[in-house]
């Protein structure tokens, strides 16, 4: 048995910080639209001590007012002084969200949840698999890749997203692909006459990838649906279980593993997850209504 | 370039096949080339080959009212084209090349010719083919899901 500390919502490390339950408050510096319906803020804590956070976790931003919302990091991880979330505008909180432009004060909680863990890859290839908004919370594991580049073998992004408009970070899957050596493969589902790229299901580039799945890390992010797919097609390449790691989404409320709105089975996603091995998620993924 | 005959005993799709019948098959393709926006082939017409993509992208698109529509793309080490086994053998979308596009185009006659002779390669030839549209038809069912709409990041 742990420490009482570990009985604590969220475990030992909810000690250590300020109530997990008050929003921070932060201020929107810079918005940039990605694309017809998502946003990326930059946010920065009005009172100036940066947010350690790692790439995979999410935080609840909260529209004074409105509401609160699980939204993934998508920044720089190395950029703590500068909090960057991806939000496609899907209801009324994340409409508020997206609608905050710079100079409006929102409220960070958080981070919460488990990381990408990009480390465990080092000495092999890494395969990163995303879907549509899923993406958001892999960059920041890309960003940590890119800047220990030398550490890892092949790196290589597959992407799905619905049509050639709804492609995130564009200008960023350019520069990896020109400037980071990363091999970056991009297919829609539906595409108009003038796209010259691919057309087609995520999990169809996951069967031609060059990558050695024997010994590889994959990470994969996208709607749940996509996600047992891809996890179905890494699996079938030879990926083991253990070192492919998915991110799941709930019904995040708490974030602290008390309301238990998140809960899949045994699992609260907000301190368990959000990612977690295919090795413990594969048996909960196949059952319908859980 | 290897020759078709070498090609084809390295391709997934002809795995397990000995080198008598592979070479059979090589006796009914030619290889072909076309330039980008030309079209492999158009919906309605008869489907006379089927093709093996050695390089390159095509389309696979349907005429609407308005510009085409992809529904699919194919590229290297691709297949394309089933209908030149299922009557009355006409292409039912457009094959548009997305890029300068080499392959390995198969006769339909002359392959219909000998698998009617030889029933056992048309049963195997059958089932390739039937693996395949297996993978395109879940592929068509996963993607009618809209997969990546409603989550907010």
């Amino acid at each position: 048995m742990g420490s009482v500390a570990d009985l604590q919502p969220g475990g030992a490390a909810t000690l250590t910080r300020p109530d997990p339950m008050l929003p921070r408050p932060c201020v929107v510096r810079r918005v940039h639209q990605d694309t017809r319906d998502t946003y990326t803020l930059e946010l920065e804590p009005t009172d100036g001590a940066p947010l350690a956070w790692l790439p995979g976790q999410f935080t609840m931003l909260h529209a004074f007012g409105v509401g609160e919302a699980p939204i993934s990091i998508s920044g720089d991880p190395s950029r703590p002084d500068r909090i960057e979330h991806t939000v496609r505008n899907v209801g009324s909180v994340t409409a508020a969200l997206v609608a905050a432009g710079p100079g409006t004060v929102l409220g960070v909680r958080g981070p919460f949840g488990t990381g990408w863990e990009v480390g465990k890859g080092r000495g092999s290839d890494v395969v990163v698999v995303a879907g549509g908004i899923g993406l958001a919370p892999l960059r920041p594991a890309i960003l940590e890749l890119i800047a220990h580049r030398a550490d890892y073998d092949r790196v290589v992004l597959l992407y799905g997203a619905r049509t050639p408009e709804d492609i995130l970070f564009t200008d960023d899957l350019r520069a990896w692909a020109e400037r980071d050596g990363i091999v970056v493969e991009v297919t829609v589902d539906n595409g108009q006459h003038a796209w010259r790229g691919r057309v087609g299901l995520v999990t169809q580039l996951v069967t031609r990838a060059g990558f050695d799945a024997a010994r590889a890390l994959a990470l994969v992010c996208g709607p749940e649906v996509m996600m047992r797919y891809a996890a179905q097609a890494l699996s079938d390449r030879g990926v083991r279980p253990e070192r492919l790691r998915l991110s799941m989404e709930r019904n995040m409320k708490c974030g602290v593993g008390l309301c238990g709105h998140c809960q899949l089975r045994e699992l609260f996603l907000c301190v368990d997850g959000p990612v977690l091995g295919y090795d413990r998620l594969a048996p909960l993924m196949s059952r319908a209504e859980l | 370039m290897q020759t078709i005959a070498q090609y084809l005993p390295e391709h997934p799709f002809f795995a397990g096949l000995d080198t008598a019948t592979t070479d059979l098959l090589a006796g009914c393709a030619v290889n072909i080339h076309i330039r980008a926006d030309e079209f492999l082939f158009r919906e309605g017409t008869p489907a006379d080959h089927f093709y093996l993509l050695r390089h390159g992208r095509i389309a696979i698109e349907v005429r609407t009212p308005g510009p085409p529509m992809v529904l699919d793309t194919v590229e290297d080490g691709d297949v394309v084209g089933w209908s030149w086994v299922v009557p009355p053998y006409l292409w039912t979308f457009d094959g548009r090349a997305v890029t300068d596009t080499s392959a390995v185009a198969f006769d339909a006659a002359c392959l219909r010719g000998k698998c009617l002779v030889n029933p056992l390669l048309g049963y195997d030839l059958m089932m390739r083919f039937v693996r395949l549209m297996n993978q395109r038809l879940q592929s068509a069912r996963i993607r009618l899901i809209d997969l990546y709409g409603g989550t907010n990041g």
